[in-house]
């Protein structure tokens, strides 16, 4: 299963980022083998409007089935929520201990949007 | 003749002077609230609209009938990212749309159309001589140009028309200014007050209407509005005094008049003679 992660940068070690419509990057890591894969969301940073309901499209177009995040608002959520993308909200620091928390099933599945649109 | 009354900062005193203007001028006046994210004049006329309208715009909805492919024509076209494709599947977020239309054009599958969703209603009440329309945008909407627009459809053909502008001077400002034969331009003596002043004179020449400044409050610092009007020749149509009073009055849901009667003389000669003055001078008219 793909799982997109917001980072900061484009490797775990980075920071994750706490903003899901205009992270950084999106880290794809796929939990059969390990791979990770860095999608870029500077467009999508830099949009006036709708960054978070276009950057649910951007990993949902690139299979992601679960998003790992900091915090996400309500048209991003309902985006994934639709695409049946499960969304999973942790303060985790960095990539490596996002993923840890979730392998030990300590990451809780989001049952709506915890922020409002544009939070900063 | 069409006058809107704008400026760049809020709470230098639009309504009140909007208001005091209408009244002054009464009868054959109509008076259109264009605030409508936050209308207020109809809290100084104590009566009940006679006529309600409702204010819809055309937003798309998706037909999940089997014909749509996921060309994703749809978003592409979208540049207010309201529609998303998931799969063969489009979501829309009305509350994201500017009502333009382009992507049920783009669909080449037909799956897009256009249904009307409400952002409001149209109030219009008899005032005291004057006529108020106002636009009442609905909790929750955030455009208020499409509003704005239906409002000002309810123009007269005749008479004076009064427009009391939403504060700043972003595309509600500039929507309400739009064909307009004069701005009246309220500002305050303070910083604040001459900075935003500055960007409303800047978007009035961009939209090539001409205006002129009421001080409100004038009182201690005047000059420095003064003095910027004098240097880019922007005229000072009137400076209305800085008393309690007035506030005292306008929180009871007095009128300004109440408190200077000698106003409603000073508001005629504005509206009828020297504002078309102006514009005679400047060969407007």
């Amino acid at each position: 299963m793909k799982v997109a992660l917001t980072s900061r940068g484009n490797n775990l070690d980075a920071a994750l980022d706490s903003r899901f419509g205009r992270a950084a990057n999106f880290l794809l890591w796929d939990s059969a083998s390990g791979a990770v894969e860095v999608l870029e969301n500077t467009q999508n940073l830099n949009l006036a409007q709708g960054a978070g309901i276009q950057s649910a499209m951007r990993v949902v177009e690139n299979g992601a089935k679960a998003v790992i995040t900091g915090h996400c608002g309500p048209k991003a959520f309902r985006v994934l929520q639709e695409a049946g993308v499960k969304v999973y909200l942790t303060q985790a620091k960095d990539g490596h201990e996002a993923i840890r928390l979730f392998k030990a099933g300590e990451l809780k599945e989001a049952a709506a949007a915890d922020v409002e649109g544009h939070w900063t | 003749m069409k006058i809107a009354v704008a400026s760049g900062k809020g709470g230098t005193g639009k309504t009140t002077l909007a208001l005091a203007m209408a009244e002054a001028m009464a009868e054959g006046c109509t008076l259109l609230d264009c605030d409508v994210e936050e209308p207020n004049c109809h809290l100084f006329v104590d009566v009940e609209p006679w006529q309600e309208l409702p204010v819809a715009v055309s937003i798309p909805e998706f037909t999940d009938n089997g014909d749509c492919d996921g060309c994703g024509r749809c978003v592409r076209a979208c540049r207010f990212q309201a529609l998303a494709r998931l799969g063969k599947r489009v979501l829309v977020f009305p509350e994201m749309c500017h009502c333009c239309g382009g992507c049920v054009l783009a669909c080449p599958h037909k799956v897009l159309r256009e249904v009307p969703f409400d952002i409001g209603t149209l109030q219009f009440r008899h005032g005291p001589g004057f006529e108020l329309i106002s636009g009442v945008m609905n909790v929750g909407y955030a455009m208020a140009p499409p509003l704005i627009r239906q409002l000002k459809r309810h123009i007269p053909p005749e008479g004076l028309v009064i427009m009391d502008a939403p504060p700043g001077t972003a595309c509600p400002m500039v929507t309400t200014v739009r064909n307009n034969d004069f701005v009246i331009l309220v500002t305050e003596p303070t910083p604040f007050g001459l900075h935003d002043l500055k960007l409303a004179v800047a978007t009035l020449q961009e939209t090539n209407l001409p205006c002129g400044v009421i001080i409100n409050r004038a009182d201690e610092g005047v000059a420095l509005i003064r003095d910027y009007c004098q240097e880019v020749k922007l005229p000072v149509l009137l400076e209305i005094p800085y008393q309690r009073e007035i506030a005292e009055s306008y929180s009871r849901g007095g009128s300004l008049l109440t408190v200077f009667p000698s106003l409603r003389v000073s508001f005629r000669t504005l509206l009828t003679t020297q504002i078309p003055a102006l514009l005679q001078a400047e060969g407007r008219l």
